[in-house]
């Protein structure tokens, strides 16, 4: 007996976690998936029906205004927080004497919750009494700034909090690429005489690809499944205008009591995500096991 | 520190370089203060009047400043019907983020010893199942899960959420652990099991005693996550049981009643006080539980 | 008396990979066994498996006359020193010595009574209290060892425990190492690549490479009379000369017969060995090679080369020349007249060359 569980024991311990991965991801996944097939509305039914809730979420306005979203948000929110966390980490890195100060300034809003980020952007960019009364305060009296109400440019105020709460964290990253660059490699461009800008784009950005790669990856991941900021900053609203697939799913499952839709719309984020993220945790695990 | 920075081109002159320099450091400035604002809009809205609100600046610095808001905000702001302020959603959020974070962090300590220390048939299969396990969108199991606590008689509980983000946490964890510990070399284990000592024994003399920094690290992700959590406090509560994140969402848009601006603040600042805290504090751990959660497979 | 280790038909394999083929070793009571051989040629994890931190997938394995095969490290009455030593960096010198005995239950006194004299056996008395983070290099090993020597096992385990000291260091260490196992007359099994430490330290050498045993022996039996090319190459240094040649049978003996670059083919007499096939490959030491007056042997032939390179190492001068397309070492002594790109008298000592055959690699003679 006691033999036994010397022997086992590590498989004794790892049993309880392996067993909850099983049931709580992969069983979900896939009871979510049958459910998807089903015609599954307030309660959910088991009857496979096929492609119906997939056929009637296609058809639905408010999905494809929830997907666009997702297309416009995702992309102009990994875009610009690259660009903008890259900027910041050469800029940090040019020997500044602040840079810790300045790096945790940069930094602290990844600590807040989104619901925070969410309500204090409402907040300044409410149209009567924010930055844009504000700005008019200034003198320019003509000063229109309502995308928080506008349904064409509420995204944009989506993707604005977004990118204040993250691109932190990528200049974080990218900066710890440029700090693991082979200095001897540096030195020796340095005495070939290139220029430090050729040196960055020459040589280091190009080094940091895996860098840019977990970037995209974790951002990606985040437009995804980002919920909380636009609950918090504008409801899904005005109207629909701000919906993303994330809420869209919510909705479904909690407010509307349409599981059938709530289900397929799941799966069809959690398709985004394989896309995405498999193909990437592959070549990690291979990387690792070589 | 890639040093070349200091080492200037031979070509430019001093007073272009000081002059580039001052730049510099004028865009990072006023990068500062674009990070900056909503954290000073929010205190500053916070320990203003409500009058003062309506008839000032956004930027403006509180003529009075008055603790009323925070008061409000604290124990008589209306979520929905309720007018207890954020208090004892605080309290719950503590009740739930305390137990989730210890039970999450042992379990991934453990799990993360025996996958980078026991290698046996499946063990990697296990990991990399895990790994992925953190990736999924959340929406694909709240289905399920929602009846699944039905079913254990413990949904809209706090034991529920606990439940809730220990399954869902232990993902992170392992990897946190077992990417620590591969550092480890095989060598010191395999010293340990010459010595006599088995499995737990190994653990807890000689893995454990070297683990502080990853516990900090541990910790202070699972806390920030579980803290800053509002899809599953949102999904899986009842009125009492809610989360701050939740509550505060309620107070900031309920529809009733006069909008109090600074009661809004107060109450996100409180909802943001101890993650903040925790990253002021040890935000050397935090960053580095930022890299590793989210970038090493 | 049972041998204290005894390995019979062990195999190891990772999946479809043999790691271990057919290992066959036994050592008695007080011998000093080194498994010497090329990284990765499955000599760590030989060790591994004697210490029973590897599973093995076929064979017996016996430690003091006990089947040791299936029993956990904890119950073979061993005790190992690693390459990285492995000392738990939580604790501090003294607690790593006496974990062992902890987890064992020993009671505390007899643990530092055991921890007292280790320490002034190893001269580590005043580090006790220290943690391995603070330690030298050399202090760390001592630690390790320390570690073993607390046991008091049947057999010690090292697994390459000198490869990371610097250079002066691992040769006294490799002396204390000598000394103390001559001291306590314990069994030890000791891996290491470095084919000069096998040869100061053991009593018998075990040669492998690709996980097969290529040769088991003494250090004079595997230095004198390698069993193939593999051995003759990797043990000794600088490595014997492997020489391609020509044999055909004479009245006295064998005419053996080395092309040269320039100039008529060197022919020698080997009266001893018969029966050579054609082609043979000649292993000459560079210390058999020297200059005739140096090298008055009988068994010595000498033979006009031209020497390419003269290398003064302090003691020895070795010389290098071009012969049956190879580059040849001799071991000359440092007042040596040898000039580069000057012909030199060289003598040949027939009487303790080997020969190989080129297809096999196999030792001829």
């Amino acid at each position: 007996m006691s033999k036994w569980l010397e022997e086992h024991l590590p498989k004794v311990v790892l049993a309880p976690s392996f067993i909850a991965v099983l049931v709580f991801v992969y069983g979900f996944i896939i009871w979510t998936a049958w459910v998807s097939l089903t015609r599954s509305r307030l309660l959910p039914k088991y009857e496979i029906e096929g492609f119906i809730q997939y056929e009637r979420l296609f058809a639905a306005p408010r999905w494809d205004v929830a997907m666009n979203n997702l297309f416009i948000f995702g992309t102009l929110f990994i875009v610009i927080s690259m660009v903008l966390g890259l900027m910041l980490a050469i800029l940090l890195d040019q020997n500044i004497r602040t840079e810790g100060a300045i790096r945790t300034i940069y930094l602290y809003p990844m600590a807040l919750s989104m619901i925070v980020t969410g309500t204090a952007w409402k907040w300044i960019l409410n149209p009567g009494l924010g930055l844009e009364a504000t700005v008019q305060g200034w003198g320019l009296e003509n000063f229109t700034f309502n995308w928080l109400v506008d349904p064409d440019k509420a995204i944009y105020t989506v993707v604005l909090a977004a990118i204040w709460q993250s691109s932190g964290f990528v200049m974080a990253l990218f900066l710890a690429g440029l700090r693991s660059v082979d200095t001897e490699i540096i030195r020796a461009a340095q005495v070939d005489g290139i220029p430090t800008w050729r040196v960055y784009s020459a040589i280091i950005i190009p080094s940091m690809a895996p860098i840019f790669l977990s970037a995209f990856i974790v951002l990606a991941h985040l437009a995804i499944k980002s919920f909380d900021l636009v609950i918090a900053l504008t409801g899904g609203g005005p109207g629909f205008a701000t919906d993303l697939p994330a809420t869209y799913m919510y909705a479904m499952a909690f407010s509307r009591g349409d599981i059938g839709q709530a289900a397929s719309s799941a799966m069809v984020m959690m398709g985004v995500v394989f896309t995405i993220v498999v193909p990437y945790l592959y070549s990690e695990l291979r990387a690792k096991n070589d | 520190m890639t040093d070349f920075a200091i080492a200037p081109p031979r070509s430019q002159s001093r007073a272009v370089r000081i002059g580039l320099r001052w730049l510099l450091y004028v865009i990072l400035g006023l990068f500062a203060l674009y990070y900056l604002l909503p954290l000073f809009v929010m205190i500053t809205t916070s320990l203003k009047s409500l009058e003062e609100i309506r008839t000032g600046d956004l930027m403006a610095l509180p003529r009075e400043v008055t603790f009323d808001a925070w008061k409000t905000a604290w124990s008589g702001a209306c979520t929905g019907i309720q007018c207890d302020g954020v208090k004892p959603y605080f309290w719950n959020s503590v009740l739930i983020a305390v137990p989730a974070v210890l039970i999450s962090t042992l379990i991934g300590a453990m799990n993360g010893y025996v996958v980078a220390h026991w290698h046996f048939r499946g063990a990697n299969i296990f990991f990399a199942l895990m790994l992925f396990g953190c990736f999924i969108p959340f929406q694909v199991v709240l289905l399920p899960m929602a009846r699944v606590l039905g079913l254990m008689g413990i949904a809209g509980t706090i034991p529920g959420l606990i439940f809730v983000h220990v399954i869902y946490g232990i993902g992170f964890t392992t990897l946190f652990f077992r990417n620590y510990y591969v550092t480890i070399p095989s060598e010191l284990s395999k010293a340990a099991k010459v010595d006599g000592a088995g499995f737990l024994r190994i653990f807890w003399s000689i893995f454990l005693p070297l683990s502080l920094p990853i516990i900090v690290v541990s910790i202070i992700w699972q806390f920030t996550q579980i803290w800053n959590d509002f899809l599953f406090g949102v999904s899986f509560s009842q009125a009492g049981t809610q989360p701050i994140t939740v509550a505060l969402n309620n107070i900031v848009n309920s529809t009733t009643g006069v909008k109090e601006y600074n009661v809004d603040m107060a109450a996100a600042i409180i909802a943001a006080l101890p993650t903040l805290l925790v990253y002021i504090v040890a935000g050397k751990y935090f960053i580095r539980g930022l890299t590793a959660g989210s970038v090493k497979g | 008396m049972a041998p204290i280790l005894d390995i019979k038909n062990l195999y190891k394999n990772y999946g479809a990979v043999e790691i271990l083929k057919d290992i066959n070793v036994s050592i008695e009571q007080g011998e000093f066994l080194v498994l010497v051989g090329p990284s990765g040629c499955g000599k760590s994890t030989l060790l591994n498996c004697i210490a029973g931190l590897e599973p093995i997938t076929r064979g017996e394995l016996h430690i003091g006359g006990r089947n040791m095969t299936d029993v956990s490290p904890k119950n073979r009455d061993i005790a190992m020193v690693f390459q990285s030593y492995a000392l738990y960096p939580t604790m501090t010198v003294a607690k790593n010595i006496t974990f062992g005995m902890k987890v064992r239950g020993v009671d505390q006194a007899t643990q530092q009574e055991k921890l007292q004299q280790v320490a002034r056996q190893l001269q580590i008395e005043q580090l006790l209290n220290r943690r391995p983070g603070q330690l030298s290099g050399g202090q760390r090993q001592r630690v390790a060892m320390g570690r073993a020597l607390v046991r008091d096992p049947k057999l010690f385990l090292f697994d390459e425990p000198l490869s990371n000291l610097d250079a002066k260091l691992r040769v006294e260490m490799r002396t204390e190492i000598k000394e103390l196992h001559q001291r306590l007359g314990a069994s030890m099994v000791y891996v290491t690549h470095d084919q000069i430490e096998a040869m100061t330290l053991a009593t018998k050498i075990v040669v492998m490479k690709g996980g097969v045993i290529q040769q088991i022996g003494s250090p004079a039996e595997i230095y004198n009379r390698p069993a193939n090319l593999f051995v003759a190459d990797f043990m000794g240094n600088p490595a014997m000369n492997l020489i391609p040649a020509k044999t055909r049978a004479n009245g006295v003996g064998t005419k053996i017969e080395i092309a040269r670059k320039d100039g008529a083919p060197i022919v020698l007499t080997d009266t001893q060995n018969r029966n050579l096939p054609e082609d043979v490959i000649l292993g000459v030491r560079p210390e058999d090679i020297g200059e005739p007056d140096h090298r008055a042997s009988q068994t010595a032939q000498a033979a006009e080369c031209m020497v390419d390179i003269v290398e003064p190492a302090g003691a020895d001068t070795f010389v290098v020349m071009q012969l049956g397309g190879k580059h040849v070492t001799a071991r000359l002594h440092s007042e040596t007249s040898a000039q580069p790109g000057k012909r030199q008298q060289l003598a040949f000592d027939l009487g303790k060359v080997s020969y190989f055959a080129p297809d096999t690699g196999q030792r001829l003679n």
